[in-house]
């Protein structure tokens, strides 16, 4: 069977699933049955392409980093730039494609999580652009933390929802916005961010993502004239990575995914689900999840905030299963000096999500031969960290 | 037959309904939670829930969500809960049912937590996250174990699922009144009389009882009188719990509040 068939009644493997209480089984069987309609739909396909490529700004260069290549002296590296994209990350290839989906199933209250503030701000854009309204819960600690996309937010016509429970993060932002959906089922759309949650959710932001890993794959072929040796990418929920990943799934090309190591796996404080979780059930999926001896859900850290989640998605949790791709783990260190390297090398500022992935292509080049080619992808650009890296290191 | 289908049964003969109580399991204290179970019971509950506390109750308001928080910081375990029950069914003789969601259970093991909850006497077990699709394995295993598999159901859910819903639900189907999380409110929803009304070919075959929202006297005699079996307050009684300083206050106040929505369920008596 290939992979590329999967999610298959709502799994992935063993994993997956709607792990949740009975009264979003409707709502959810409701999407699952609009999103089968519209996949096919040649209209919706059309409206979608106009918005990525006349709003968003697609297709997104794949760009040699010949300067970068030659210093670390191993394989040639490619960066397939989604920071080049409006908003400044990948999330805008989801959210315009669940944006027309709500439009499409007549729901006009569009309620989404954020955590850093990346989704929040990408779901604002698409609900302006097409006339639609959104209320965006964020963990108050994250409100705190964030306070420039909180305003990015409003500006945008959004209601930025604080949420005080729980560790007042990412994963309380969820609850709450889980909690909101059974109370409105009827005229709300939750427009989730990332490959989480329950089915068809993983399935539809993967193939919105999978953009990315289709140009990357028609570039690349016309640039080299064959199939990159790796694709890595970083894996907080997992979006950009399955992203990349799904168009090659089937193909004969090494997958890398990188987690946040934040202050080290021997400390608790890092977001490592895949590398140092274990199985469970969380936000309506079977997953791995970073979690305490009786089944509660830990906090976690990482320096980039928008890997900072105790779980992951399904799909990511299946291929480390099968081994189909592997799974790293990168310090907030390695990921900040890779987010100096490339500023400096390429004169790109890369989010600190991202910077995790550099940091492991950075060990993966060396160990390969100069005629391989590593694809990463730079899912956002670093703007919204300039001030945290400012007051974390000397820039001499 | 169960524990609760018993308990379901001898109420129907004396025409009342069934007060079933939930209150979160290791509050105030691990220590005098035992306390908290005793009082709602000789208020008047037919049937206690025990809630396990979970980092992430997404089905819940903010009474339980605080109470929820409240246990796990003061260091209440999945084990803990189910000694409780153990001692609860002993010394009290009632009908116990744990509520929790999913995940603590699948730490520990599905079929590992059914034995162990058999051992403590458990007689039905809630969990929230766990819908009918995700659940044979469990219901299989429930049935090994002889417990009772108390499933949801929801304001829209459809008729075919709710056939298979009644399949696999043992103790009583409990019907979640309206769309939204648990905690007081001041009425009922408009449509929960009319959903009662739609629901009621299922008590030809399970006991139907009606929880979220639930608070007071009034709302259990409007939902007895629609016919439903029983109704489950939770949060009415957890805020007491939550907000209680005293504990011989709270006991008292929890007992007040028992009686009173017990009185509730006797209402049919006068039609």
């Amino acid at each position: 069977m290939k992979l590329s068939e999967y999610p298959i009644k709502g799994r992935f493997g063993n994993f997956g699933g709607k792990f949740v209480p009975e009264t979003l089984i409707e709502p959810l069987e409701e999407l699952e049955r609009a999103y089968k309609e519209i996949k096919e739909d040649e209209g919706f396909k059309k409206e979608l392409d106009y918005y990525l490529k006349n709003y968003a700004g697609r297709p997104t260069p794949l760009y040699y980093a010949e300067n970068l290549t030659r210093y670390l002296g191993g394989a040639k590296i490619y960066l397939k730039r989604e920071d080049l994209l409006h908003g400044g990350a990948h999330k805008i290839n989801n959210t315009l494609g669940q944006a027309l989906l709500a439009k499409r199933m007549n729901k006009n209250r569009i309620i989404a999580e954020t955590g850093a503030g990346q989704h929040g701000v990408a779901t604002a854009m698409a609900c302006s652009v097409l006339g639609l309204k959104a209320e965006i819960y964020m963990g108050s600690k994250d409100v705190e933390r964030q306070k420039l996309n909180v305003f990015r937010m409003k500006l945008l016509g959004a209601r930025v929802n604080p949420v005080e429970s729980g560790s007042k993060t990412l994963k309380d932002a969820i609850n709450e916005a889980l909690r909101d959906w059974v109370t409105n089922v009827e005229n709300t759309y939750y427009l989730l961010g990332s490959v989480v949650g329950p089915h068809p959710y993983p399935q539809i932001v993967r193939d919105f993502q999978s953009v990315i890993g289709r140009e990357v794959k028609e570039q690349i072929l016309k640039l080299e004239g064959k199939l990159p040796k790796a694709l890595v990418a970083c894996v907080g929920g997992g979006s950009n990575a399955m992203g990349i990943f799904y168009p090659f799934i089937d193909d004969d090309v090494e997958l890398y995914g990188v987690e946040a190591g934040g202050k080290g796996l021997h400390t608790k404080e890092h977001s490592s689900t895949l590398v140092a979780g274990e199985e469970g059930v969380f936000h309506g999926m079977k997953t791995y999840l970073l979690q305490d001896e009786d089944g509660m859900i830990r906090e976690t850290h990482s320096i980039a905030a928008g890997l900072d989640y105790p779980g992951v998605g399904p799909e990511h949790a299946m291929l480390k299963a099968i081994k189909r791709a592997k799974y790293f783990s990168v310090t907030d260190n390695e990921a900040l000096e890779a987010f100096l390297i490339l500023s400096k090398f390429e004169g790109i500022i890369p989010a600190l999500e991202p910077s995790h992935a550099l940091a492991f292509t950075f060990q993966l080049a060396k160990k390969l031969s100069k005629e391989d080619v590593i694809v990463v992808n730079l899912s956002g650009r670093g703007d919204k960290d300039v001030e945290l890296v400012q007051r974390v290191i000397k820039v001499e | 037959m169960s524990d609760i289908e018993e308990r379901f049964r001898a109420l129907k003969q004396r025409e009342e309904g069934a007060l079933i109580g939930y209150i979160t399991a290791g509050l105030p204290s691990i220590k005098d939670s035992f306390q908290i179970a005793k009082a709602l019971v000789e208020g008047g509950v037919d049937i206690l829930e025990l809630g396990i506390p979970f980092s992430d109750p997404i089905a819940d308001g903010r009474t339980l969500q605080f109470s929820n928080y409240l246990a796990l910081k003061r260091g209440v375990k999945p084990k803990m809960v189910l000694e409780l029950s153990a001692k609860v069914k002993d010394e009290l003789k009632i009908p116990l049912a744990i509520l929790s969601y999913f995940n603590p259970i699948y730490k520990i093991g599905v079929e590992e937590f059914l034995a162990l909850a058999k051992d403590s006497k458990v007689d039905g077990l809630i969990i929230p996250d766990l819908p009918i699709d995700e659940g044979e394995d469990y219901v299989k295993l429930a049935r090994k174990y002889s417990i009772d598999t108390i499933f949801l159901a929801a304001p829209n859910t459809s008729e075919e699922r709710l056939h298979r819903i009644v399949d696999s639900t043992r103790g009583f189907l409990y019907l979640i009144s309206l769309y939204g999380v648990t905690g007081e409110r001041e009425k009922l929803a408009d449509y929960t009389l009319n959903l009662i009304k739609s629901f009621s070919w299922v008590k030809s075959k399970v006991n139907l009882a009606v929880g979220f929202g639930v608070s007071n006297s009034k709302h259990i005699k409007e939902l007895i009188r629609a016919g439903v079996d029983g109704v489950i307050v939770g949060s009415a009684f957890m805020k007491i719990v939550n907000e209680g300083k005293d504990l011989e206050l709270t006991v008292r106040n929890l007992e007040d509040l028992a009686k009173d929505l017990k009185e509730g369920t006797r209402f049919k008596d006068i039609y």
